[in-house]
């Protein structure tokens, strides 16, 4: 990757995190830490890497994304709203009554949501049936999935490991976001599922364990995905609440909004971290 | 009249998708580990290469037909009720309820007439658990003729459809000419003294009970309430103004069921007595279907007491 594409990623990943903050903020509920640390990951997928068109959400020959930690709904839609799916102003009524982007993603209502998620657990087995079907009826697309390091505690994500494992999935790709931290305090001390990728490898998946926050590891691992003719799990070690110095790494941000105080110093910090790429 | 023919309503699904099979390839079907069972064996080796067996993951299953569904494809996803209904509520709710899907759920073996396997296997909490999805379509056919034609009528639904079949072979009560209309209640014989409103296995019992009671001068109306969900108000309603009682036949709970949709329209437009024949909250237990099905009270004879008792109740 070219320095110039990595700063223009880097600069994208961070007006997305303003709007993670923006949006939280404005719904007073919702969850920036899970949010944040995946930044790199959507960015990467929805300005680089996917075969998508903000103008036609539904083309049915378009690659999918699935956001199985749906909780980390305001990542999402920042990034389709700067990605031109709909306007950056509707970041501001996330949550609200009425408002198009309900709490966790709503695939009838929002244009470019795949997928209806937020159960923990199924948003993987949604993605591995869209891409069965791809496979089935001959289509070229790809599925993108992101799973919580604390969501594939959930069996059905085994199941569908397995599954995706059995059936030669090939055009699919989950990354785990592993940022460390759930509700309850850290992965380790609430019930682990590591080690993750030696899971996922001996579901018969392709695996890679990359930093979820650097672009160019991203593109990496996706390049190796493409040559698999296995699914592939990236397991992506990235920091909660990225970017946001009081955020990081402190599970009290799972889900939790910053007060107005907080909210101007995030905002601060990112418009800093903004500049530093002008 | 010739002799009447015994076969379950699953053996119908399993027979109309190698039907629908033949006629297009544009939908898929998905088992777990059941296929013998449910009758999808049939599409499967007719099909091999558009049935995915997903294993015993039946949450899983459900999230596999969530995410065909949205790529535009149709698809049946099959297990027995027990499974497809309680183990994946949470699935078929979120992942194909929520999202409004074009997922058909074939849930086979439901209601205590599942037999020698008891009480872990004999769902009679599925049509409750399946009402309470928004915007899902439920039915549940009387017997094999009108089992297929709901599944054709299904495949035309938008949206999520789950279907109910037995594992019992039961008497083939329609004749091919049978119209069967997602949304209706159909009269299958008229009164005015009770109404009885029967649906799944007990439809028969009810027309059974419909000459007993003619027998003993009274003149019952029997309705076929194949689809549960959305129910048809016009015919429940008619029938309370019109017979001034009713019954309710289900092999299932009375709790949720077919009694708890019929009683709901009743109460809240036009209160006559209601008297539900169904599984009184208590759990199954082995023995043959048919043994069962005395048991449990879900014959003629049972429909005949609730009948009077209704009646009673009107002339209080």
């Amino acid at each position: 990757m070219d320095e110039i594409t990595k700063k223009e990623l880097e600069k994208i990943a961070c007006k997305v995190r303003i709007g993670i903050i923006e949006g939280v903020h404005a719904a007073k509920s919702g969850h920036p830490g899970g949010s944040l640390s995946c930044a790199e990951i959507l960015t990467y997928l929805y300005f680089k890497h996917m075969n998508i068109n903000p103008k036609n959400p539904k083309d049915e020959n378009r690659d999918r994304f699935v956001l199985s930690k749906g909780h980390a709904a305001p990542v999402l839609y920042s990034v389709l709203a700067n990605r031109g799916y709909f306007d950056v102003s509707e970041l501001e009524s996330l949550r609200h009554i009425g408002a198009m982007l309900q709490g966790h993603p709503d695939m009838k209502g929002i244009p470019g949501v795949d997928m209806s998620t937020g159960s923990l657990g199924q948003g993987i087995s949604a993605a591995c049936g869209m891409a069965l079907s791809a496979k089935h009826f001959g289509k070229n697309f790809n599925v993108y999935t992101v799973l919580g390091d604390g969501e594939i505690e959930e069996g059905q994500v085994w199941e569908a490991a397995m599954f995706a494992g059995n059936k030669g999935l090939s055009n699919l790709v989950a990354f785990v976001d592993f940022n460390n931290l759930q509700i309850d305090g850290t992965i380790d001390e609430v019930n682990s599922a590591k080690p993750i990728d030696k899971k996922f490898e001996a579901f018969n998946w392709n695996t890679v364990c990359i930093d979820g926050n650097d672009f160019e590891q991203i593109e990496n691992a996706l390049k190796e995905a493409e040559n698999s003719d296995k699914p592939t799990a990236i397991i992506a070690s990235t920091v909660k609440g990225k970017g946001v110095s009081y955020m990081e790494n402190a599970v009290n941000w799972h889900g939790a909004a910053p007060n107005d105080e907080l909210y101007e110093q995030a905002i601060k910090e990112l418009k800093a971290q903004l500049e530093t790429f002008n | 009249m010739s002799e009447v023919k015994n076969i379950a309503t699953r053996v119908a699904y399993g027979e109309t998708l190698v039907k629908l099979g033949e006629k297009r390839d544009d939908f898929l079907v998905l088992d777990a580990d059941l296929a013998a069972a449910t009758q999808t064996g049939m599409f499967k080796k007719a099909f091999p290469e558009r049935f995915y067996d997903c294993g015993i993951a039946e949450q899983n299953m459900m999230g596999i037909a969530a995410g065909i569904a949205s790529t535009g494809k149709k698809v049946f996803v099959s297990s027995f009720a027990m499974f497809a209904s309680g183990r994946a509520y949470e699935q078929v709710r979120n992942s194909i309820g929520y999202p409004h899907l074009n997922v058909i759920i074939g849930a086979t073996h439901a209601g205590i007439s599942v037999g020698e396997d008891g009480a872990t296997h004999q769902c009679c909490e599925d049509i409750a658990l399946m009402r309470t999805i928004p915007e899902m379509t439920i039915i549940n056919p009387a017997d094999y003729v009108e089992a297929k034609k709901a599944v054709y009528a299904a495949f035309d639904i938008d949206g999520p459809v789950y279907m109910r079949f037995g594992r019992l072979a039961v008497p083939v009560i329609f004749d091919e000419d049978y119209k069967f209309e997602v949304g209706k209640g159909v009269k299958l014989r008229d009164g005015n003294d009770v109404t009885v409103i029967a649906t799944g296995l007990m439809v028969n019992e009810a027309l059974q009970a419909y000459d007993i009671l003619k027998e003993q001068g009274i003149n019952a109306r029997i309705i076929n309430m194949a689809t549960i969900k959305p129910i048809d108000k016009d015919i429940i309603l008619e029938a309370a103004k019109q017979t001034g009682a009713i019954v309710t036949a289900e092999e299932h709970s009375v709790i949720g069921g077919l009694g708890s949709a019929v009683s709901e329209v009743i109460c809240e437009n036009y209160p006559v007595p209601v008297v539900k024949l169904g599984v009184y909250d208590v759990f199954g237990h082995s023995g043959p279907a048919v043994k069962l099905l005395d048991e449990f009270g879900l014959r003629a004879v049972n429909i005949v007491e609730k009948a009077k008792q209704a009646i009673a109740l009107k002339k209080q």
